[in-house]
């Protein structure tokens, strides 16, 4: 349980998709002009990522890592397909997001029409496949923990994408230099936002102590729910003090 | 450039300057920003891209009319990763320990979307020439964003570039540091590289203005 805790606080906050590994950055530049979208494109990607990790995890155990192909029978030992990851991965990214795509046609069809024309795009997001191969490189040891970490890197997206997205949204009433407007100050605000997670970096040490410190990391998450409310406070005087600014 | 036309020679230059992928196009950044505290990393990084997008793109232009076009991107999916298997393969032989630095981020040349992009937009509909030219341009345009990044990432982060300490030794005080400076701590972490490509896209839109969005 404590594992899974952590492993969801740390992917959301610590390892934070966006700000500190840059990934999906160009759906997140390029799909964050209002919150609306932001909010379908968001809930997309934790649900592909929710499906696709597991999945690939998967694969990766029963297929591609060395020796992993022994259920097949004690000859096929010595077999290492890990080259193969890249184009298997991004095989199966592709064929979910359509699969889910028909599925949620089929099934939901209000869900459809609010995630529809997002769901293509993400095959090629590169949050999908960076979640799939960082799971890879970090040797997540069981399926449960796969899960987890495909949606909570999907929330801690989620949550990116749709800071920027309201923060666009009002810095449009602000006075922001020519040459900067649109692209640059957003590269920019991404950049201090990022600074201001790294603040989230030192929330989860003590990663080998035995389980005994339980109530430890309550009161951790308890102090880093904290740390948001207070970043959301600033951020909110900030855009209130750019509009009365305005 | 006798060797190409004037028309060609607009499929390089134009990326490198008033149509850039990175600053211009918008694409490409998720792995631009990752591997750029070391300019070494940033120039493998940069050849990769020139290789992948430059065979990418004659790959894709021969097969065109080969392509139904409702598969056209699993069929891009594939040509890719093959080509970044190729490109990964020879990084583990040729520089191990690049390859862990760049770790995850050679696979994401996947999906980087300066090559999906130019795939689409570019080599669908032309010869295996053009679209050469047109790969080689957009990867050097690529490029050069994130040698210029990577070079004053290294710079002033750690006073190295590509390993060198070209302002002297930090711990023996020489060179620059005898006088008192100190290296910039906050250029190696990930969000500086945002706030340099901010930055660059500035110092570009302000010099051509025709650049600038409309709000």
């Amino acid at each position: 349980m404590l594992e899974h805790l952590e492993l969801f606080f740390r992917s959301i906050f610590v390892d934070n998709m966006v700000f500190a590994v840059f990934l999906g950055m160009c759906s997140y530049l390029a799909v964050s002009k209002k919150v609306s979208t932001a909010v379908g494109l968001g809930a997309a990607v934790i649900f592909v990522l929710g499906v696709t990790v597991p999945l690939n995890w998967l694969l990766d155990k029963y297929l591609l890592q060395d020796g992993a192909l022994v259920w097949l029978g004690p000859e096929y030992a010595d077999y290492d397909l890990s080259f193969l990851s890249f184009i298997l991965f991004i095989a199966t990214i592709a064929t979910m997001v359509q699969l889910v795509e028909i599925v949620v046609e089929k099934f939901s069809p209000s869900l459809y029409n609010s995630l529809g024309i997002f769901l293509p795009l993400i095959a090629v997001n590169c949050a999908i496949l960076g979640g799939s191969l960082f799971m890879q490189t970090r040797e997540i040891p069981n399926i449960g923990l796969a899960l987890n970490y495909g949606i909570s890197s999907g929330i801690g997206w989620f949550l990116a994408i749709l800071a920027i997205a309201a923060i666009r949204e009002k810095i449009r009433y602000s006075n922001v230099p020519a040459p900067l407007r649109g692209l640059g100050i957003t590269f920019i605000i991404t950049g201090l936002m990022g600074i201001g997670f790294q603040s989230f970096g030192g929330m989860l040490t003590g990663d080998n102590e035995p389980p005994e410190d339980e109530q430890n990391t309550t009161v951790e998450t308890q102090e880093e729910k904290e740390i948001k409310k207070e970043i959301d406070d600033k951020e909110k005087a900030v855009s209130y003090n750019d509009a009365i600014n305005k | 450039m006798a060797l190409l036309s004037k028309k060609d020679a607009n499929l390089i230059k134009d990326p490198l300057a008033d149509n850039n992928p990175i600053t211009i196009q918008v694409l490409g950044i998720c792995s631009a920003l990752a591997i750029t505290a070391e300019l070494k990393a940033s120039v493998v990084m940069a050849i990769s891209v020139l290789f992948v997008l430059g065979v990418g793109n004659v790959v894709i232009s021969l097969i065109r009319n080969m392509i139904p076009s409702k598969i056209r991107i699993i069929v891009q999916l594939v040509v890719v990763a093959s080509l970044v298997i190729i490109v990964d393969q020879v990084l583990k032989a040729f520089a191990y320990e690049l390859s862990k630095t760049l770790s995850v981020f050679v696979g994401l040349i996947i999906t980087n979307c300066i090559i999906m992009g130019r795939f689409e937009a570019f080599a669908l509909g032309n010869g295996p020439w053009r679209s050469f030219l047109d790969g080689i341009g957009n990867a050097l345009g690529y490029g050069v964003i994130l040698v210029i990044v990577g070079f004053f990432r290294e710079l002033l982060g750690s006073g190295t570039l590509f390993g060198i300490k070209v302002l002297g030794d930090p711990v023996t005080k020489t060179g620059l540091y005898s006088i008192g400076y100190e290296n910039n701590g906050f250029m190696i972490i990930p969000p500086a590289a945002l706030i340099v490509v901010g930055i660059i896209i500035w110092v570009q839109r302000s010099r051509n203005r025709a650049l600038i969005e409309e709000a």
